[in-house]
C-alpha cells in the first residue's frame, strides 16, 4: 500500500490480466501493476503523473513522447509499459536538478528553440542522447539526430542552435 | 536622474527571453490532456469508414455491456435533445453525430464515455453500424455534374452542391482592360488540401456542476470567447454559467478555431453524467475530420501591356469545402479575404468570381496559418506574376518592381477595394536581391545549364491584410472583430495584464509585458500576463489571422496609456503641481522645468492605494477595447534558389532569403522565430505536405506516416532580413507577422523549381512538387495536375 487509502475496484467481469512492472523513473524505482496493453507513454503520463511527456501522433512519427530508455531515445507511445520492466527511464522531469537546469534546457530558452512547447521535451531528450554520445556534433549531425522529432512552430533552425549552444556549454563544463 | 534604458527593462525592441519557456523546458506546461479532474471519465469517438453512405442502423448494445462503459451516444440520441446538428462559424450547419447519412470519411457516428480511454476504444469497436454506400464526390467538377448526388440533402432549398457563388470587382472594366491587352497570360492550378496539424490534437474536458449549474470546459481553443458564445447558443446554457478555459496550446495554426463535434459531445456527456468528461482526439481523428486548409482551384488571367504594365486581372476560384462549410468566416466575405490578392501591385482593374462547393471530404476550409484565405490569394498572385513575366520575356524582379505600388502612392486603394497604407516594396526588393546576389546567380544558372545542371531562382512578394477587423467590415456571427486588454497595477508597482487573445506559442506572456514596459516604464518582468479564461479575461475574438499584435497588442498599448493618464493625476498630487505642469519620461513623471523633482510610476501606483487626492477613485487599473481603423499591411519578399536533378526530379533548396517588413518589432527574436516557422510550412506545402483522396473518398494522409511533415533533416536554413515601415494607424506602429512567410513563401519555392525546369511548355506543376511530378514535367514537357482523385494504389 502506497498511501493511506487506496480504492479497490470490483473485479471486472472479463478477467483483465495484470502484470507487475518495476521501472526506474528519473532515478527513482517505481512499481506498478499494468494491463499488458498499456503503453509506456500512458503509464508515464496518467499513472505516474509525469505530464511533460506528450503524446502527439500515436505512430512513432512525431517524437513528442520521446523518453530515454537506459539512455537511448525511444518513442514511448509505441512501447508497452511491460517492455520497460527492469529498465531505467528518463523523462523531461528528470533533466534538471532541483537547483539547476540541464544545459540543453538552458540552450532551448537562450536560443529561442521552442514556441508552443509541445515537442520540446522530446526534442530535448533526443538532444541529450546525442550530446551524451557525441559532445561536439556538427550541424548536420544535430539535424540527423533530431529527425525523429517533429516541430511545427520553429522551423528547426533555432532548435539546432539550441543544441549546439548546449554542446558548447557541456564541453566547457567538462573542461573545467 | 538618468532615464530608464528601455531595452534593459525588457521594453520594445528587446529580444527578451521568453517567460513561458520556464515551464515548457521543465515539462511543466499545462496542456488540456495534462489536466485531471476528480471523477473524470473518458470519451472516444467512432468515425465513419465511408465517405458517403446512408445509415441504416446503429447497434450499440454490445458496447453497453462492456464493464466500465458509462454512456454511449448516437445521432438518434442527440436528435432527441435537438443536438444532432450545430451551427458553424460560417453560417452553415454541421452534424454533431450523424443521423441520416455520413458525408465524409471520419465523420462522427457515435461516442462512448467510459472509466478509461482503453475501455472507451474497446466499446467503440463493439458498435455495429449498417451503411448503405452512396456515390462519392471528391472534387468540384464532380460536385457540379448534372447527375451529382446532393450531399446536403438535409438542407431545405439546397438543390445542388454549391455553398456560395460570389463575385467582387469590376467585371465590365476588366473586360475592357483585356480588350486593350497586348498579351494575355493564363494560368490554371490547384492549391492542394493541407492540414495545419499542430502536434497537439484537439481535446476538451467538460465539467458540469449540478450544484452550481456552472459548466466549465477546458479545451484547445484559439478563440475561447467565441466558443462561450457558441455554447450559449447551441446548448442553451446562460452565458454567465459557462466558463471556457484554454490552457497551454500545443500549436494551433487555425486548426483550433472552429467548434468541433467532440467538444459538444463531451459537454452533453458531462451534463448527463454529472461527471467531468475528457475527450482527447488522436492524430488520425485530427487529420481526417478537423479543419483543413486550401483545396482551391484557380483559373487566372492577366491582361498585360508589352512594356510590362499589368492592365487587369481576372480570376475564378473553385473552393472545395468538404461536407460542411465549417471554418470561421467574416460574414461579409464568402471566401475570406481572397480578394486581397494583387494588393502590392498597382493594377487599374480586376474581377474575381468565387464558388464554394460541397464534397464528400472533411469539412472546413480553415485559414491555415493565414488571414482568411490570403495564402491562396497570394500564391495565385505570385504564380500568375511569375507566368506573366515569362510570357513577356521580362526579368522576374524588374516585372515586379515595375508594377509595385510606389512608396509615395499610399494610401492605395486595391482593385478590390482594400486600402493599403504603408510599405517600401522597392526597398525590400533591393535588400533581397542584394542578399541573394541576384545577377551573379542568374549568370551561375546559365553557366550550369550548359553542363546539364538545372538551377532555378524563385521570387514571391506580397502584402497581406492582417489584423481583422475594423468592426464596420469584419464580424463573425455578427460579433464585431475587436479585441481587448485589461491592466491592473498593484500598489507595489507590479501588474497583471489580461487580453482577449490566446497564445498558441506566439509568446504573448513575453511580448505583451514588453508593450506595457514601453508605455509605462514598468520592467517587463513585473507584469504577469494571463489569457484564455473567459471568467477573467475581457471579451476578445482570439488569436488567428495574425491579429494578436494588430488588435489585442494595440489594446495593450491603449490600456497602458489610460493607466498612465490616471498615474499622471496621482503624480501631480504627489508633486503638488497642476497636471499641466507634469512631464512624462519612461517610468517617471517630473515637474516641467525641474526635472529633478519627480515620482516614479511605482510611486504613483502606491499612491493610488494609499495616498490618492480627495475625490479620486482609488486603484490603478483600466480596460481597453480596441477597434482597429484598418487592417495592417506587412510586406514580405521571399527568394529561393534550387537545383533540380533532371534524372530523378528531386530538388534541393540551395538558399532561402526572406525580407519582412512587419513594421515596428516588439521582440525581434520572437518575430524571427515566427518567420522561420512560417518559411518551414511554406517549404512543407511546396515539397511534401498535402492531403488527398481516392475516388472512394478515402483520405490519403490520415496519419503521420502518410502525411509528410518536414523534419530537421529536410528543412533548409533561412537567411532573414528586415525593413521597417511603421504602421501609420497602430499605436506602436506594429503590423502582423505570424503568417507572412507561410502566405508568401510557397510561391517562391514553386517558382524556383519552375525556373529550373525553364521550359515554356510547362506552365505549372501542382504542389507539392513531389519528385515524380517534377520528373513527369521534365520528361513529358507538360503541366502536372495534383487534383484528386488519386489512384488508390498510389
Amino acid at each position: 500500500m502506497s498511501s493511506l487509502y487506496e480504492e479497490i475496484k470490483p473485479t471486472p467481469a472479463s478477467d483483465v490480466p495484470v502484470r507487475r512492472v518495476t521501472i526506474t523513473v528519473n532515478g527513482e524505482k517505481r512499481v506498478a501493476e499494468v494491463e499488458p496493453r498499456l503503453l509506456l507513454a500512458h503509464l508515464i503520463r496518467q499513472g505516474l503523473r509525469l505530464t511533460g511527456t506528450h503524446t502527439g501522433c500515436d505512430t512513432s512519427n512525431c517524437g513528442a513522447c520521446t523518453v530515454l530508455l537506459d539512455g537511448i531515445p525511444i518513442k514511448s507511445c509505441t512501447m508497452l509499459a511491460v517492455q520497460a520492466d527492469g529498465h531505467a527511464v528518463t523523462t523531461v522531469e528528470g533533466l534538471a536538478t532541483a537547483s539547476e537546469l540541464h544545459p540543453v534546457q538552458e540552450g532551448f530558452k537562450d536560443e529561442h528553440g521552442l514556441q508552443c512547447g509541445f515537442c520540446t521535451p522530446g526534442m530535448m531528450l533526443a538532444a541529450k542522447a546525442l550530446l551524451d554520445a557525441n559532445p561536439d556534433p556538427t550541424e548536420d549531425e544535430v539535424r540527423w539526430a533530431l529527425s525523429g522529432n517533429l516541430c511545427r512552430c520553429t522551423g528547426y533552425q533555432n532548435i539546432v542552435k539550441s543544441v549546439l549552444w548546449a554542446a558548447e556549454k557541456l564541453r566547457s563544463q567538462s573542461a573545467s | 536622474m538618468t532615464a530608464l534604458d528601455e531595452i534593459k527593462i525588457g521594453g520594445m525592441g528587446a529580444s527578451r527571453k521568453r517567460v513561458e519557456d520556464n515551464r515548457f523546458i521543465r515539462g511543466k506546461g499545462n496542456y488540456v490532456d495534462d489536466i485531471v479532474l476528480p471523477g473524470m471519465l473518458h470519451m472516444e469517438i467512432l468515425r465513419s469508414p465511408l465517405a458517403h453512405a446512408r445509415i441504416r442502423s446503429v447497434d450499440a448494445s454490445k458496447a453497453w455491456e462492456i464493464p466500465g462503459v458509462r454512456l454511449v451516444m448516437t445521432g438518434e440520441m442527440m436528435a432527441t435533445r435537438n443536438l444532432a446538428w450545430m451551427p458553424t462559424l460560417s453560417y452553415d450547419t454541421q452534424a454533431v453525430l450523424a443521423t441520416d447519412k455520413v458525408r465524409f470519411q471520419g465523420q462522427e457516428v457515435a461516442c462512448v464515455i467510459a472509466d478509461d480511454p482503453y475501455i472507451a476504444k474497446d466499446a467503440c469497436e463493439a458498435i455495429v453500424v449498417d451503411y448503405e454506400p452512396l456515390p462519392v464526390i471528391v472534387n468540384p467538377t464532380q460536385a457540379m455534374a448534372a447527375d451529382a448526388p446532393i450531399i446536403r440533402d438535409d438542407k431545405e432549398n439546397q438543390h445542388d452542391n454549391v455553398v456560395y457563388d460570389w463575385e467582387v470587382g469590376d467585371r465590365a472594366g476588366t473586360d475592357r482592360a483585356f480588350e486593350q491587352a497586348d498579351v494575355i497570360s493564363k494560368l490554371e492550378l490547384h492549391y492542394p488540401r493541407s492540414h495545419p496539424s499542430p502536434i497537439e490534437c484537439c481535446g476538451s474536458i467538460a465539467d458540469f456542476n449540478r450544484a452550481t449549474s456552472k459548466l466549465t470546459v477546458y479545451m484547445t481553443s484559439q478563440a475561447p470567447h467565441i466558443i462561450r458564445a457558441a455554447v450559449a447558443l447551441v446548448a442553451e446554457i446562460p452565458e454567465h454559467m459557462i466558463r471556457i478555459v484554454s490552457p497551454d496550446l500545443g500549436g494551433g495554426f487555425g486548426n483550433k478555431v472552429p467548434v468541433y463535434p467532440g467538444y459538444v459531445m463531451s459537454i452533453l456527456a458531462s451534463i448527463l453524467l454529472e461527471r467531468p468528461v475528457k475527450w482527447i482526439e488522436d492524430k488520425s481523428g485530427n487529420l481526417i475530420s478537423t479543419g483543413f486548409g486550401r483545396d482551391v482551384y484557380l483559373h487566372g488571367q492577366m491582361a498585360l501591356r508589352k512594356d510590362g504594365k499589368i492592365l487587369g486581372v481576372r480570376m475564378h476560384t473553385d473552393a472545395d469545402h468538404g461536407a460542411f462549410f465549417s471554418d470561421a468566416q467574416p460574414s461579409k466575405f464568402k471566401i475570406g479575404l481572397m480578394h486581397s490578392t494583387f494588393a502590392c501591385y498597382d493594377i487599374p482593374t480586376a474581377h474575381l468570381t468565387a464558388r464554394g462547393m460541397y464534397t464528400n471530404k472533411a469539412p472546413g476550409g480553415v485559414a491555415y496559418r493565414c488571414s482568411f484565405r490570403v495564402t491562396e490569394a497570394m500564391f495565385f498572385q505570385e504564380r500568375m506574376v511569375h507566368a506573366a513575366a515569362n510570357d513577356l520575356g521580362m526579368d522576374q524582379a524588374e516585372f515586379r518592381r515595375l508594377n509595385f505600388v510606389r512608396d509615395d502612392d499610399f494610401p492605395h486603394r486595391t482593385p478590390f477595394g482594400f486600402l493599403t497604407d504603408s510599405g517600401q516594396y522597392g526597398k525590400c526588393l533591393d535588400v533581397g536581391l542584394a542578399a541573394i546576389g541576384y545577377q551573379d546567380f542568374l549568370k551561375e544558372k546559365e553557366e550550369a545549364r550548359k553542363h546539364g545542371r538545372l538551377l532555378g531562382i524563385g521570387l514571391s512578394s506580397m502584402t497581406e491584410p492582417l489584423g481583422a477587423g475594423n468592426s464596420r467590415e469584419y464580424d463573425i456571427l455578427g460579433i464585431k472583430m475587436f479585441d481587448s486588454a485589461e491592466l491592473r497595477v498593484h500598489m507595489t508597482g507590479k501588474a497583471i495584464l489580461r487580453t482577449g487573445a490566446k497564445s498558441q506559442g506566439q509568446g504573448h506572456e513575453t511580448t505583451w509585458a514588453q508593450i506595457v514596459a514601453h508605455e509605462l516604464g514598468l520592467p517587463a518582468e513585473d507584469v504577469t500576463v494571463e489569457e484564455g479564461d473567459t471568467d477573467t479575461a475581457p471579451f476578445g475574438m482570439g488569436t488567428y489571422a495574425s491579429r494578436s499584435t494588430p488588435v489585442a497588442g494595440a489594446a495593450v498599448a491603449m490600456v497602458s496609456r489610460k493607466v498612465r493618464a490616471k498615474a499622471r493625476k496621482l503624480a501631480a498630487h504627489l508633486l503638488e503641481v497642476s497636471e499641466e505642469d507634469v512631464e512624462w519620461e519612461l517610468g517617471r513623471f517630473y515637474v516641467r522645468g525641474a526635472p529633478d523633482r519627480g515620482v516614479t510610476i511605482q510611486e504613483c501606483a502606491m499612491a493610488a492605494y494609499s495616498n490618492m487626492p480627495d475625490g479620486m477613485e482609488p486603484g490603478l487599473e483600466n480596460v481597453s477595447y480596441y477597434d482597429p481603423p484598418n487592417l495592417t499591411w506587412p510586406f514580405g519578399l521571399y527568394i529561393v534558389t534550387v537545383e533540380v536533378d533532371p534524372a530523378t526530379g528531386v530538388w534541393d533548396v540551395l538558399r532561402v532569403v526572406a525580407v519582412d517588413d512587419c513594421g515596428v518589432r516588439i521582440n525581434p527574436m520572437i518575430v524571427e522565430g515566427q518567420i522561420m516557422g512560417g518559411l518551414t510550412e511554406a517549404f512543407a506545402m511546396a515539397s511534401m505536405q498535402f492531403i488527398t483522396f481516392d475516388a472512394e473518398g478515402n483520405c490519403v494522409g490520415s496519419n503521420y506516416m502518410d502525411y509528410l511533415l518536414p523534419t530537421a533533416w529536410e528543412t533548409p536554413g533561412f537567411e532573414l532580413h528586415e525593413v521597417v515601415t511603421p504602421c501609420p494607424h497602430h499605436p506602436i506602429g506594429a503590423k502582423g507577422v505570424g503568417e507572412c512567410a507561410t502566405v508568401g513563401g510557397p510561391a517562391a519555392f514553386v517558382n524556383a523549381v519552375m525556373d529550373a525546369i525553364g521550359d515554356s511548355a510547362v506552365r505549372n506543376i501542382d504542389m507539392p512538387l513531389l519528385p515524380d511530378r517534377v520528373y513527369q514535367a521534365l520528361t513529358e514537357r507538360c503541366d502536372v495536375s495534383g487534383a484528386p482523385p488519386v489512384r488508390s494504389d498510389d
